[in-house]
């Protein structure tokens, strides 16, 4: 029998290793999944690599595991927000390394990952800063960027719910990034509000399929707080 | 520019509404270009993206009604239309670099004469960067526009020869819609395509300090 379920946030996330690169969904705080981040904070690995579209909002969540000190480097396209203090301070101190992707690059190095897929060419970030060092080909007359996969060791990702085979749905926006980084690590880990019986979801509405899902664990549903805002460009 | 008024910010929105047509399926940026919504003329049917996976972008919620899972790529609460639809990340960016949408409108630190952008960073010392969406944006919708302020705070043209600030994208921007007048951008330079009342095309030239074709 197929059981992916968890008992506990603990025994979904035994096992993580010092050092893992960690994928962990969300944009801004929607789909960011705070228990998942709670637990890891409490399973004491280090020296990790974080992916997320941000750098954490706050003092809790992903804010709080870059406070405990335990992230070496993150891969991320937005840090800089009105709530992202704590990755401000860590970075202007030299605490922390940043990766910074154009998003769709972040997603698209994710999906590759996933698709097995080598490398891939895109126009995004041809002749900046981005793109410096990386090797370019024009195809088509246009110039292109050649880009790498990211493959995480394990992915945090929250969705609305879930069976005991993995597969996931979730809820509006908070979707963000959660299926395909499910598809992009060895082991994806995803928070659910519901646990359902196998064949209570629509076949035709299920957007992660339970083969890329290796433990569901149930965590109490709480209204997603505001944050993550960004601030215009002034200048 | 003596006599001259400029356009306030809710003038501007309105200007770059008026030329969205219908039907589009228009990206708008964080900040000024938000406010384009607000302003699209009754009577067409526009749909909005948001990078973080949504097609439909509706109005703000009433106060009380927000819902932190449904927001827009500045993390504001918003609605969904009916007819609206959600979708994964990669989906969302390969809608956004694959060409479907037909417009996006970015502000901008900076535009030069043939269409480079720069609105990511200012790369001073000491600031950190952050790029989210705005190069496959700048890159990948159909046409690309810019909203903004034609000058900045010291009375320099944000309109330029070349961008001084670290790019975005090279060569990608169509219009530029400024408080004073608006502009297409190309490989020849700069086409006027209107001015606010009372500002001459000379006077434009020597604010910005590039030659203007057209009429206005």
């Amino acid at each position: 029998m197929i059981d992916k379920i968890a008992a506990s946030v603990a025994d979904a996330l035994h096992g993580i290793a010092d050092g893992a690169t960690v994928l962990i969904g969300g944009f801004g705080t929607a789909g960011i999944p705070d228990e998942l981040i709670d637990g890891l904070i409490a399973q004491g690995a280090r020296e990790l690599t974080v992916v997320n579209n941000n750098a954490g909002n706050g003092q809790t969540g992903l804010a709080a595991l870059l406070a405990a000190g335990r992230v070496r480097k993150i891969v991320c396209s937005f840090p800089r927000q009105v709530d992202s203090q704590v990755f401000d301070g860590l970075y202007r101190s030299g605490r922390i390394e940043l990766e910074l992707v154009p998003q769709g690059t972040l997603a698209e190095r994710l999906r590759a990952a996933g698709a097995g897929i080598g490398a891939f060419y895109t126009p995004t970030g041809h002749g900046t800063e981005l793109a410096r060092g990386k090797e370019t080909r024009v195809i088509d007359g246009r110039p292109h960027v050649l880009e790498y996969p990211i493959r995480g060791d394990v992915a945090l990702i929250k969705a609305e719910a879930g069976d005991r085979w993995g597969n996931l749905v979730y809820r509006k926006a908070a979707r963000n990034f959660g299926p395909v980084m499910a598809t992009a690590a060895e082991f994806t880990v995803a928070s659910v509000h519901r646990i359902v019986e196998p064949g209570a979801l629509d076949p035709e509405a299920i957007v992660t399929p339970g083969i890329y899902v290796s433990r569901i664990v149930q965590v109490a549903r709480v209204a997603t707080r505001a944050g993550g805002f960004k601030s215009a460009a002034t200048a | 520019m003596n006599r001259c008024e400029r356009l306030g910010k809710d003038a501007l929105a309105r200007r770059v509404a008026r030329d969205i047509r219908d039907g589009s399926i228009v990206n708008l940026g964080i900040g000024m270009p938000t406010r384009v919504a607000d302003c699209l003329p009754t009577g067409i049917e526009v749909v909005l993206h948001s990078e973080n996976g949504i097609l439909g972008v509706g109005p703000a919620p009433p106060p009380g009604e927000e819902d932190y899972d449904l927001v827009n790529a500045g993390k504001q609460p918003v609605t969904l239309r009916p007819g609206g639809a959600y979708f994964h990340h990669a989906d969302s960016f390969a809608m956004m670099r694959g060409g479907h949408l037909d417009l996006c409108v970015l502000g901008a630190y900076q535009v030069s004469a043939t269409g480079d952008l720069a609105n990511w960073h200012t790369g001073e010392a000491g600031a950190i960067p952050a790029v989210g969406g705005a190069m496959d944006l700048a890159i990948g919708a159909r046409q690309t526009w810019v909203m903004m302020e034609l000058l900045d705070k010291q009375g320099r043209s944000k309109l330029v020869e070349r961008c001084s600030y670290p790019l975005t994208g090279i060569a990608c921007v169509a219009r530029v819609y400024t408080d004073l007048a608006t502009f297409a951008c190309g490989p020849a330079g700069l086409t006027l395509i209107d001015a606010v009342p009372r500002l001459s095309r000379d006077a434009l030239e020597a604010m910005i300090g590039l030659p203007l074709r057209g009429v206005a």
